[in-house]
């Protein structure tokens, strides 16, 4: 086992993404601890989803480091091995698989064995079985297990896709948006899932909604131009001149 | 707990199933034991087409396999079933020996006519019939295998493969055209006289040859049942619809896309080894893009991602293509096929198979609504009824129910 660089659980130290001489993400560092759930805001192109895509192994930095549980370097890994250290991501679009059950959508997500002989002689379990009622308890799809997702609302997408996050059981969980096109009542029950979730797992979340960021009362970092505005409590954030300018607005 | 068997058997595939074996065991039946004056009487000519007919639909299975559920779009599954045909036709000319018109014992006419003094290396083994049946499956197998390696690994899709996969098919016709390729060229391999043994000519073997076939056919569509039917059909479901988010949970999708794709192929490749025999010829003419086309089209017509569907446009297609290409609508076949691709994408795109499957799940929804509605004064079953947000867990009073939200 090699020994940990950081005790951090997500460790960024100087990442630059550039597109088409774009920088995108520009001396980006900042660390989660273990078992924190961490706000990151914004204005748009600030970076935030390229941030995502840095750490779920879908866009390769320049140059710049990125560590997960003090070990793994995720810059030489791809999306597959990244998911497979327990990294899960959900999608600033909900991605949900439109012609699976939603039961069956938890079942791909569940934590099993990926491989191909895995998959085609898989056997249904009680317990796998057991486990999927348990995740649609919690993003309160029971009632619904049977129905396509293809057929679900927006509101439940997105929680049908957090659902899947906590099938894969990820010590990290990137979560984009995840209230974008919810009404008051599903973003505040959004905010107490994710708090729920942060219990066990370190959570990062993206959002533009700052009623929603408020409600979960956690440490907030604001990007800007690719590298880190400000970071501090919302209040505190909230009152930085430079946020205000470029974010907020007076 | 259920038995793998029972999953891959639902009432579809059992029906068709029975279907199968019942033309399989009437048609040689009616062949062979009813007097030829009777007009239930099936001719030998009619054994050899409806032989054809059910290679091509294993040919439709295997391409359905990784287009209507992995999403793969081949355009090019034709040459895995040529180079299939060719394993076949290989051995089959390696049987001719002394019979052949220059009566060569090893080298095929062809060779003898292009003054080759020996057979090339890649002939060898071919006159043993276990050699070639291993080479049947590995031919198309292997290059299917380098061919998805490579395509996969670099993450080509969509369009792009397809078209890749049409030029590799062009690219083999081209290469196969050619004398000096060593599998005779224009002409390619004919005149047939026997398989282990048997007269290829002779009734009893064309018979045999369509009872093989449609065993072949049997299991394939078993083979493909159990595929789409485990955690592994789901995955490629998965594939199809939203790759990247199947990535991001953690499937190895080229490594999926990968085995289907091989597997497919050799498929394509057992489909062509018995279409050879029974049409007496492979030619480079196989391998032409408009053939893999073509049979992109039995699958769309039958139904993609069904299976079933795949088998029925390939049967009907290929009557359709029987019946006016022999009479005097001969000319417009191809405007009859290509009408039929347009019609079928725009007032059936889910093919025929698919759009009854459709039917009957909307009516059975639909009667589970009214059900459901009918007893809605008695007891609402508040999963169906609420958005699926209620409140599992006791909420504050200040907060409003959900439950008062419109249901969708």
């Amino acid at each position: 086992m090699t020994e940990r660089s950081t005790s951090a659980m997500l460790y960024l130290n100087g990442i630059n993404v550039s597109f088409d001489g774009f920088r995108a993400l520009n001396n980006l560092s900042f660390a989660i601890e273990p078992g924190e759930m961490r706000a990151i805001i914004g204005p748009n192109g600030a970076g935030k989803t390229t941030m995502m895509d840095v750490v779920t192994g879908k866009t390769r930095p320049d140059s710049g480091d990125a560590v997960f549980d003090g070990v793994h370097n995720l810059t030489k890994l791809d999306e597959t091995e990244i998911a497979g250290l327990g990294i899960g991501r959900k999608f600033q679009k909900p991605t949900v698989f439109d012609f699976h059950t939603i039961e069956d959508n938890i079942l791909l997500a569940l934590k099993d064995d990926r491989s191909t002989r895995g998959t085609l002689f898989a056997k249904e379990t009680a317990e796998a079985s057991a486990r999927i009622t348990g995740i649609l308890d919690i993003v309160r799809l029971k009632g619904v297990r049977d129905r396509l997702a293809g057929s679900l609302a927006h509101g439940q997408k997105q929680w049908l896709e957090i659902g899947m996050l906590l099938a894969q059981e990820p010590k990290l969980l990137l979560v984009d948006e995840p209230v974008a096109g919810m009404t008051d009542v599903e973003t505040r029950q959004t905010a107490e899932l994710l708090k729920e979730i942060n219990r066990e797992r370190t959570v990062v979340v993206v959002e533009h909604d700052m009623t929603f960021v408020r409600d979960l009362g956690v440490k907030v970092t604001c990007l800007h131009e690719g590298s880190v505005l400000a970071e501090g409590t919302i209040d505190d954030v909230s009152q930085n001149d430079r946020v205000v300018e470029v974010y907020l607005g007076r | 707990m259920t038995f793998p068997i029972i999953r891959t058997l639902d009432r579809g595939a059992s029906i068709f199933l029975v279907l199968l074996a019942a033309f399989t065991i009437a048609v040689p039946v009616l062949n062979l034991l009813v007097p030829a004056t009777s007009s239930l009487h099936v001719s030998t000519y009619l054994i050899a087409l409806f032989g054809k007919y059910v290679c091509y639909a294993l040919l439709a299975l295997s391409i359905d396999l990784i287009w209507g559920y992995a999403g793969i779009l081949s355009l090019g599954h034709g040459a895995f079933f040529a180079l299939g045909g060719y394993a076949m036709g290989m051995y089959l000319m390696r049987q001719i020996g002394t019979r052949g018109v220059y009566a060569d014992p090893i080298r095929p006419d062809f060779m003898v006519f292009l003054n080759w003094p020996e057979l090339p290396v890649y002939w060898w083994g071919f006159q043993s019939f276990p050699y070639a049946m291993v080479m049947v499956f590995l031919a198309p197998g292997l290059l299917a295998f380098v061919f998805g390696w490579f395509a996969f690994r670099s993450r080509v899709t969509g369009v792009y493969l397809s078209i890749i996969t049409q030029a590799l098919t062009f690219a083999l016709m081209l290469g196969f055209f050619r004398n000096n390729f060593g599998f005779g060229g224009n002409n390619g391999l004919t005149d047939f006289k026997d398989i282990l043994g048997f007269n290829i000519q002779a009734t009893g073997t064309r018979n045999a040859l369509f009872v093989i076939s449609c065993i072949a056919l049997g299991l394939g569509f078993l083979i493909c049942r159990f595929i789409v039917t485990s955690k592994f059909g789901k995955v490629l479901i998965a594939i199809r619809d939203a790759e990247s988010r199947t990535r991001f949970l953690g499937y190895r999708v080229e490594s999926y896309k990968l085995f289907v794709f091989t597997l497919s192929a050799c498929m394509a490749g057992v489909a062509g080894a018995l279409y050879v025999p029974q049409v007496g010829i492979i030619n480079p003419g196989e391998f032409a893009p408009a053939n893999s086309i073509e049979a992109v089209i039995w699958v769309a017509v039958g139904g993609r991602g069904t299976l079933t569907g795949a088998v029925l446009g390939a049967l009907v297609v290929n009557y359709g293509k029987t019946y006016f290409t022999t009479g005097m609508l001969a000319p417009y076949w191809l405007f009859v096929l290509g009408g039929m691709f347009v019609l079928v994408t725009l007032f059936l795109p889910r093919g025929i198979i698919g759009t009854l499957q459709h039917g009957l799940q909307a009516r059975k929804l639909r009667s589970a609504a009214a059900a459901a509605e009918a007893g809605a004064d008695l007891e609402p079953d508040p999963a169906l009824l609420t958005p699926a947000i209620a409140p599992a867990r006791p909420t504050p009073a200040s907060r409003p129910a959900p439950a008062t939200r419109p249901a969708e």
